[in-house]
């Protein structure tokens, strides 16, 4: 899997979310699901696909599915 | 408690406890004492300023929780006549437009006080308020609290807790539920002031608020500590939190000893501690000094109370390590619940005597620890689902299930029906997060002779 794979694998399994919904539209609270018991469980996703421990400020600031790939980027050598 | 000084603040405005006084008693002004008003609670000022007059005046509040339904709320006013609502403006809105004689009477701040044209309803003179179980299968089924009852748990908790004057609780839970309002209470007694806000500590805006406003503590129920320790709390610079507190189902001995010890190395007291809606909130906490060495235990009961445990013939069980029902006995204890208006003229049906439904044992030392529960309970996400419950109402539906599991991780077993559709389904039906729910579908749900469900083989399966 490429990282932007294993990065969209990750929503759907922890939003229980279809590929169509992925995309910049995509932000914490637009859908049902992107709750904050829901935001605990993307994270875990996250952090075990990638083998990360993100930070606080990291993981209170990943507001749409776009933030998290520039946070990703940026501050845990992601390449996407 | 100097009168000009800051008794809550939100995002956008500061209010000093006289400007408090004032707002309270124009809302009040409008409402004879002993009516009941139905109160949709949130963390915002008008919310908890018409909650406390409400109090202060006689009032008796229903608190509902915002994500009421339409349907729901109908089926409450049905249930309890209420004579008044409090309530965000475009909630109110929807009932004004919907039910002919409501008028609305008085805004402030985006709530409106509306007159229902229903009667006054007669209520007993002990009764304050209404709060809800914390359960999510919505039926009406409320407690009623004493001004005694709400006094004394708010008394006991300042005390324990040493809250003074300087202290400065910021909003966590929610103020429909009985440990968000405890909360409330014992800083209003003690002249402490209130950071308001309805934000999770999942949201930046959270965190700038306890910052920029000083915040010495909170309280959470143990999925806020899960959140608290992914988020690195052991790791954040808060200089201000003077204790932390933790309550609304077992945490578990492993995280009680993660935020332990996090919480010694800050200087942060952390307050482990045990309660249920039916005893207005608090019935006993584990002294801060102790929560290392007592991991798992519920401590013991809050100044005022005391508890005792009963074997299954009501025998007093005095030796220590033997499990028995745990009792609590204390002025907190509630009058007994509602589910009509009917009910609110009844007096104290409890006697101070509250039988928990927890199974419990002693230590050497006098510290409790919570084994089990009699009745089927799961506590999700804060919300205490009866599962029996949650099975009848599907049954009405055609539908039958089988609910098993532990605490945020609910199993529910089925023989038809698509897994995941059902899942989806309770998760709408128990406003709960579908990842808490594991539907499985079996060819034969386990029976025992009698015929009844074995949980226990199904407790095996999982």
């Amino acid at each position: 899997m490429t990282n932007a794979e294993k990065y969209d694998w990750a929503f759907m399994e922890a939003l229980e979310l279809t590929e169509d919904q992925l995309g910049p539209e995509l932000t914490f609270e637009s859908v049902e699901t992107w709750d904050s018991v829901g935001h605990m469980g993307l994270i875990a996703e996250l952090e075990d696909a990638f083998d990360i421990m993100m930070e606080t400020d990291d993981i209170i600031d990943f507001s749409s599915y776009s933030e998290g790939r520039r946070t990703l980027a940026a501050n845990y050598g992601v390449e996407f | 408690m100097d009168p000009d000084g800051v008794a809550m603040m939100d995002g956008t405005e500061k209010m000093s406890f006289n400007a408090v006084g004032e707002l309270a008693d124009t809302i009040c002004a409008h409402v004879p004492s002993r009516s009941l008003v139905f109160l949709v609670a949130t963390n915002t000022i008008p919310s908890v300023v018409g909650y406390l007059g409400f109090l202060a005046h006689g009032i008796v509040p229903l608190m509902l929780r915002p994500e009421t339904s339409i349907e729901q709320f109908r089926e409450l006013v049905a249930a309890y006549n209420p004579s008044f609502l409090w309530m965000p403006k475009p909630y109110a809105d929807n009932i004004l437009e919907a039910h002919e004689p409501a008028i609305n009477l008085f805004e402030s701040r985006g709530y409106a006080l509306v007159s229902t044209g229903c009667g006054q309803v007669p209520i007993h003179p002990d009764l304050a308020m209404l709060i809800t179980t914390s359960g999510s299968t919505g039926t009406p089924k409320y407690v009623r609290l004493s001004y005694q009852n709400v006094a004394s748990n708010a008394e006991s908790i300042a005390n324990y807790q040493g809250i003074t004057s300087s202290d400065r609780a910021i909003t966590s839970l929610p103020l429909s539920y009985t440990y968000g309002i405890s909360i409330i209470n014992s800083h209003i007694l003690r002249g402490a002031s209130l950071v308001l806000t309805d934000e999770t500590i999942m949201s930046r805006t959270f965190w700038n608020l306890l910052k920029r406003y000083g915040a010495t503590n909170f309280g959470g129920v143990p999925y806020t500590y899960q959140m608290l320790e992914r988020l690195r709390f052991s790791r954040m610079d808060l200089p201000t939190l003077r204790f932390i507190s933790q309550a609304g189902g077992r945490l578990g001995e492993r995280l009680q000893k993660v935020f332990g010890e996090a919480c010694a190395e800050k200087g942060i007291d952390f307050y482990v501690m045990y309660g249920q809606t039916e005893a207005t909130a608090r019935m006993s906490w584990l002294p801060p000094q102790n929560v290392l060495k007592k991991l798992g235990s519920i401590g013991i009961a809050i100044p005022g109370g005391r508890f005792e445990l009963r074997d299954v013939s009501d025998a007093l069980i005095e030796v220590p390590g033997v499990d028995g029902e745990l009792i609590y006995v204390g002025p907190n204890v509630s009058m007994g619940y509602a589910e009509s208006a009917a009910d609110l003229m009844l007096g104290d049906e409890r006697g101070g005597i509250l039988h928990t439904g927890d199974v419990a044992r002693r230590d050497e030392d006098g510290y409790y620890y919570v084994v089990g529960r009699i009745k089927r309970f799961l506590k999700m996400f804060g919300n205490r689902v009866n599962l029996d419950e949650l099975e009848a109402i599907f049954a009405q539906r055609g539908q039958t299930i089988a609910c098993v599991g532990s605490d945020d991780h609910m199993v529910v077993y089925a023989t038809e029906g698509d897994a995941n559709e059902l899942r989806l389904s309770i998760a709408s039906f128990t406003k709960l997060h579908p990842s808490a729910f594991d539907v499985r579908i079996v060819d034969e749900l386990p029976r025992m002779a009698s015929g009844k469900m074995d949980y226990a083989a199904l407790e095996r399966l999982c």
